[in-house]
């Protein structure tokens, strides 16, 4: 969730390869945007603020409030409360869902190691603790002080009305490192902060509801 | 395996592409028997579909037999002949439960369901050769097809029915009742149809199955209106009739009481508004051109209902919101919600019910597929569906 991996498998043609379609469609949407809808998903919601604040109460590794990013996004999903956080609670089974991270070693009760894939194919490490674990309920994390990308991040899950499963409502917040990668980092992430979250959600969605992750390879070795 | 690809505006290729292979447990791989060409692949042969990619294979509508089976479905097995519809739907999502699979939340992969998020402010379900917003996925046009979900979407046929009376369950034919249903048809009522391509064919069978005391049929083909006459319709030919006053002579100065505009983004015609429409689409200011259905939404009686199964992509201008408003008008639409009428539809043709097979005017081999298209988009009058055997 910190970085933009995806690109690799990003589908966005250029209107050349759409026919006159696209530009024409991006054009219309960006009026729809300009009166706001978009707005919350580039600023952080007033819950996505209580989260930092939160995160911030927890410790050194949490990200400083001033200089990170947050985002958040909420979905619903067709599948209990108590199966969507034991699923979520089983940290070395996130990288199935988690685009850009490699591998989670779970070290003890609240400890892990993370690899995440960094902007330009680099890589890094850090290890991660438990904050708050509520079963059914709430689980945050949060890096350790020596973290290069001090980050958090917190997944909710709440019954969603009339049957409809439950909502699922993830805030990540990291504090980009300094430097030129950092900043590399900090403009792919400022172009559109919501979007690895945005799928990830959908990814794990997808899994819990349907058992696997949809792809469009017609080959495994594709997908 | 060979499979139609596309490369561009008005350039579609037959070629040979590597075999598809399970991915997904719930897979599976069907060897197409035969397949048809689409009013909506004829969008993007034209190039009006953004998010295309060279290489693209096409295809939607298709049918066969199961290869190849995912360790996940448990009710089809190798021998299965079967339609797919070209919808793929998950089955559990929220949308799949409400039986509203064109907006399947699972089925168009997270990365490729950015775009129509940005573009709609929703996913739609990811859907067979039809484009990146959509998925993605390769389409049926092709020897062999691999088929998401599998356990959800395609029916088995019995062996019975022929090929060609049952391919069409995987679109036009649930897309030309869909549009009927949308029409909530009552006792009385007038429907009216703007285009009379195979979709609308359908839609007008369908409005005289639910009841419709008269269906319209508007077009500017000759064989095609012949078509949609035989079907029991009433014709006005737009080229050599006004016809909205058509449309009021017709029923008694009230105007048709359901509208169904089986045209979609592309709508011929000089018309002034469609000039002008015209002019922008090149220069990118519009996307879509909904002359059609600004006639439609003007001639639709007060308190009418207007159904939308045309393919819209994007924006259009003028859209006469007043007259929905202040006539107090019903618009519905959507990409059809194949998998909830396919077990229905076939009966029906088992029964004899519906004809399926009466619009069919050209069978091809696959190889021939590129031909076949500038044949659909260039000679539609005299081709009004191809059927691609493989
Ligand atoms: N909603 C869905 O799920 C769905 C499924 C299949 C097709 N479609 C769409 O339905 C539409 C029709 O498909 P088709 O296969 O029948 O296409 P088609 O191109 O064969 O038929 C369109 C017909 O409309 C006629 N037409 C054009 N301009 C007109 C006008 N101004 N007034 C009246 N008639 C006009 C044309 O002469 C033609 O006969 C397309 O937009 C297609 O993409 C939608
Ligand atoms: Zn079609
Ligand atoms: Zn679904």
């Amino acid at each position: 969730m910190f970085s933009h991996r995806h690109a690799r498998g990003l589908h966005h043609p250029t209107a050349k390869q759409g026919g006159i379609g696209l530009l024409a469609l991006l054009a219309g949407a960006a009026a729809v945007w300009a009166v706001g809808s978009l707005i919350s998903d580039i600023k952080p919601s007033d819950s996505a603020r209580k989260e930092r604040q939160k995160g911030r109460r927890i410790g050194s590794g949490a990200p400083d409030e001033a200089k990170s990013a947050v985002v958040g996004r909420t979905v619903t999903i067709h599948r209990p409360k108590a199966e969507l956080y034991d699923a979520w609670r089983d940290f070395a089974r996130l990288p199935e869902f988690l685009e850009n991270v490699e591998s989670i070693a779970v070290l003890d009760e609240t400890r892990s190691r993370w690899t995440v894939t960094g902007p330009a194919g680099t890589s890094f490490e850090f290890f991660s603790v438990i904050t708050e674990d509520r079963p059914g309920e709430v689980i945050a994390w949060t890096s350790e002080p020596d973290a290069d990308v001090r980050n958090s991040g917190r997944v909710e899950f709440r019954d969603a009305p009339g049957g409809r499963g439950t909502e699922v409502k993830a805030t990540i917040a990291y504090e980009p490192p300094g430097g030129p990668l950092g900043q590399i980092f900090a403009k792919m992430l400022q172009r559109e902060p919501g979007l690895q979250v945005r799928r990830d959600l959908k990814r794990f969605k997808q899994l819990m509801e349907t058992g696997e992750i949809a792809v469009a390879a017609s080959r495994r070795a594709e997908s | 395996m060979r499979a139609l690809t596309w490369h561009g505006k008005r350039d579609v290729r037959v070629e040979t592409l590597p075999d598809p292979e399970i991915v997904n447990p719930r897979d599976i791989i069907v060897r197409v028997t035969s397949t048809a060409i689409c009013g909506s692949d004829l969008h993007l042969y034209h190039g009006m579909i953004p998010a295309m990619m060279p290489g693209d294979v096409l295809g939607h509508e298709f049918m066969g037999e199961v290869v190849e089976v995912g360790r996940g479905n448990t009710s089809l097995k190798k021998g299965d002949r079967v339609v797919v519809p070209f919808v793929i739907a998950c089955g559990a999502c929220f949308h799949c439960r409400k039986l509203q699979y064109s907006s399947c939340e699972n089925s168009n992969p997270a990365d490729t369901a950015d775009l129509p998020e940005t573009v709609y402010g929703h996913q739609t379900a990811g859907l067979f050769g039809y484009s990146h917003l959509t998925g993605g996925y390769a389409g049926g046009q092709a020897e062999l097809v691999r088929v998401p979900y599998s356990d959800v979407g395609p029916i088995v046929v019995p062996e019975d029915l022929t090929d060609d009376e049952v391919l069409f369950l995987s679109d036009i034919l649930p897309t030309g009742w869909m549009a009927a249903e949308n029409c909530q048809i009552e006792e009385g009522d007038t429907v009216a149809v703007w285009g009379c391509g195979p979709v609308g064919l359908f839609a007008i069978q369908s409005a005289l199955l639910m009841g419709a005391s008269q269906v319209i049929a508007i077009d500017h083909m000759p064989t095609r209106l012949e078509l949609a006459q035989r079907l029991g319709a009433k014709v006005i030919d737009f080229s050599s009739a006004d016809v909205y006053s058509a449309l009021l002579d017709m029923t008694g100065g009230i105007g048709p009481d359901a509208v169904i505009d089986a045209v979609g983004m592309e709508s011929h015609g000089f018309a002034f508004d469609n000039i002008v429409d015209y002019a922008k689409q090149m220069l990118m200011l519009e996307s879509d051109r909904p002359s059609a259905l600004r006639q439609a939404i003007f001639a639709c009686r007060a308190g009418g209902r207007v159904s939308i199964p045309g393919v819209y992509g994007g924006f259009v201008d003028k859209f006469p919101i007043g007259a929905v408003m202040e006539k107090g008008l019903t618009i519905r639409s959507g990409q059809t919600h194949v998998q909830k009428y396919l077990p229905r539809l076939l009966d029906m043709i088992r029964e004899k019910k519906i004809d399926t097979t009466f619009l069919i005017s050209h069978r091809m081999p696959l190889e021939d597929a590129a031909e076949a298209y500038r044949m659909f988009s260039d000679e539609p009058d005299t081709t009004t569906k191809v059927v691609l055997k493989t």
